[in-house]
């Protein structure tokens, strides 16, 4: 039963095979038998996801339904959930019972998910590799001994062991694409402002963006369907009205034109991934896709844009944090300023306070117009590069990480080796573009995730070219071994 | 470039955040390989650029109408604080009594 997809689930909901109940109880069930192994989950709520199934089998029985009604999912800790522990993986929010529901939360529950509790990941979802977290590593699932990408890792190893089929993610440099990548799943960034981010714990405004995490594109634009909208609460939320993001699914591909960006084709892309990438390529082709060498000249520029944009974000977002209205208090200061400043030592772990200072320092007196303002300037190239390249492509192929999910420990001690995991995918953060990071092949056994770009609110055509990729490929369907 | 002690103590005060002597060496280099690191952007042209205020282009800012939208359960949000009595929120001494 855990090998189903969303939209089987859906399917088998609707034909009575099964009830929410069931389902829920099976997932609950991995959960406590496999979650000891994988450390994917900082909180499960059995008994109130229980509850729920049941109230979803009941309104069913009554002749209601909505688009997920029934479904068991899981929330990223990074989302407030009215009365449960939402910690965003940092100790300095151990205590904190959101008094509150996310929009996306909300949305989901009218929905009809049956969520089974909160994910792990990076603290403040800074980090790429999902050591970060206070609440202990995640384990890649595919082996035991690698991480499962970051910092969306909980989401993406429990979609990947099969403890929940769905699950949501956000994604400031990559944080959704590079976990379901390293762990052989789907995962969708959508256009910047297409999902609210009230309730979202805030890392980088200008960047942060929720998304779904699945095992097929399908089932990403099922759960993206229930996650999106207008929210007068997000001032960076889109007025539009959405459109039904599967209905192009079924459309061939066939005279699609995707751009490979020369860029990131050149130098240092490791053999093992630039071989299942061209298989990719092929595959495509197969389909019908043209494909066409394309330049983005200022790409290069986009991971140290990156690390001026979201640490001088970061550092006001996160100033928040005083000790005093909520989150973690130190018990040892004499005075205000201590209190502030120990209660900060003492609840933020050291990636985040390297990117608090890092952020501190460019937007310090003196300074802002080096870092920041020059930054966003560069932001502004980067994505008019977008602009000109879409003006000749329908969607951007790339690789979505540099290497396979890496050994535990290997890149902890170096900030600069782990940031540049996401090479390949901030750039399209910092243009607010949709992407999707699909499985496209396996390396020693270990998963390789394509990743596709596409322009703003392109969601549709992203999930069609990933769609229709799944018909004739299987890489989305295999189960790490040991967690069938 | 590297950071002096002195200027890792102006950030992390900037930043409100206690940081230990021991732990001054490994912010030096931590931060100051970071720095490094984005310090290429500099080489880059950008003469007449306009910096991106957005990232989609014709975003308009909304305004709303400045009336209640929310009622605040003040109980709620304060069984949050460590420290709160009578609906305030107890902080060391500020001002000195003297």
């Amino acid at each position: 039963m855990h090998q189903l997809t969303i939209r089987k689930i859906v399917d088998g909901l609707d034909k009575k095979e099964f009830s929410s109940v069931e389902i829920v109880q099976h997932c609950l069930d991995r959960i406590q038998k496999f979650d000891t192994q994988l450390n994917s989950f900082i909180t499960v709520t059995p008994e109130l996801a229980l509850k729920k199934a049941a109230e979803a089998d009941a309104l069913r029985a009554a002749g209601k339904n909505s688009i997920l009604l029934g479904v068991p999912v899981a929330q990223k800790d990074i989302f407030c959930t009215d009365g449960i522990k939402t910690t965003c993986g940092s100790k300095m929010l151990d205590n904190f019972i959101a008094p509150y529901d996310a929009t996306v939360v909300q949305n989901m529950n009218k929905a009809g998910v049956i969520s089974l509790g909160k994910t792990n990941m990076d603290e403040f979802a800074m980090g790429s590799s999902n050591e970060t977290s206070y609440y202990g590593l995640v384990k890649n699932p595919w082996n035991l001994e690698t991480v499962p990408g970051g910092s969306s890792g909980g989401s993406a190893a429990a979609v990947a062991a099969k403890l929940v089929p769905g699950a949501t993610g956000t994604d400031t440099g990559g944080s959704i694409r590079q976990p379901a990548a390293l762990c052989g799943i789907t995962g969708l960034k959508p256009t910047y402002g297409l999902v609210s981010r009230y309730g979202m714990i805030a890392f980088a405004s200008s960047l942060d963006q929720a998304g779904p995490m699945a095992q097929t594109a399908e089932d990403c634009g099922l759960l993206l369907q229930s996650m999106a909208g207008f929210d007068p609460l997000d001032s960076t939320s889109i007025e539009k009205p959405l459109p039904n993001f599967n209905a192009e699914l079924s459309h061939s591909l066939q005279g699609k034109t995707f751009g490979l960006p020369k860029e990131f084709f050149q130098s240092g892309l490791d053999a093992n991934v630039a071989k299942v990438i061209d298989d990719a390529i092929n595959q495509f082709k197969k389909l019908g896709v043209n494909f066409k060498e394309i330049s983005l000249p200022n790409l290069s520029y986009s991971v140290p844009v990156y690390y001026v944009v979201a640490p001088a974000e970061c550092s006001s977002n996160l100033s928040r944090y005083d000790g005093v209205r909520y989150g973690h208090r130190s018990t040892k200061a004499s005075n205000l300023e201590e209190l502030y400043k120990l209660s900060r030592a003492e609840g933020f772990g050291a990636e985040v306070k390297r990117r608090i200072m890092i952020g501190t320092y460019a937007l310090s007196s003196g300074y802002y117009d080096a870092y920041y303002l020059k930054a966003q300037q560069l932001r502004e190239k980067i994505a008019h590069d977008f602009t000109l390249a879409f003006n000749e492509v329908d969607l951007i192929l790339s690789p979505t990480a540099p290497t396979t999910a890496f050994k535990i420990g290997a890149k902890s001690t170096d900030p600069l080796g782990m940031y540049l995991q996401d090479i390949y995918t901030i750039a399209v953060n910092l243009a607010g573009l949709a992407a999707i990071s699909l499985p496209a092949g396996f390396v020693a056994k270990m998963p390789i995730g394509v990743q596709l770009i596409g322009n703003h609110f392109s969601e549709p055509k992203l999930l069609n070219a990933g769609h229709q990729f799944q018909l004739h490929t299987e890489h989305h369907q295999k189960t790490p071994f040991g967690f069938e | 470039m590297s950071l002096s002690d002195d200027e890792l103590k102006k950030i992390a005060h900037l930043a409100r955040l206690h940081i230990e002597e021991q732990e001054l060496p490994a912010y030096a280099q931590h931060l100051s390989s970071i720095l490094n690191f984005v310090e290429q952007i500099s080489q880059a042209d950008t003469d007449k650029i306009k910096p991106m205020s957005h990232p989609l282009e014709n975003m308009i800012q909304r305004f709303r109408e400045d009336a209640v939208t929310e009622i605040v359960d003040r109980d709620k949000f304060q069984a949050l604080s460590a420290n709160h009595e009578a609906g305030l929120y107890l902080v060391p001494l500020v001002i000195d009594e003297k």
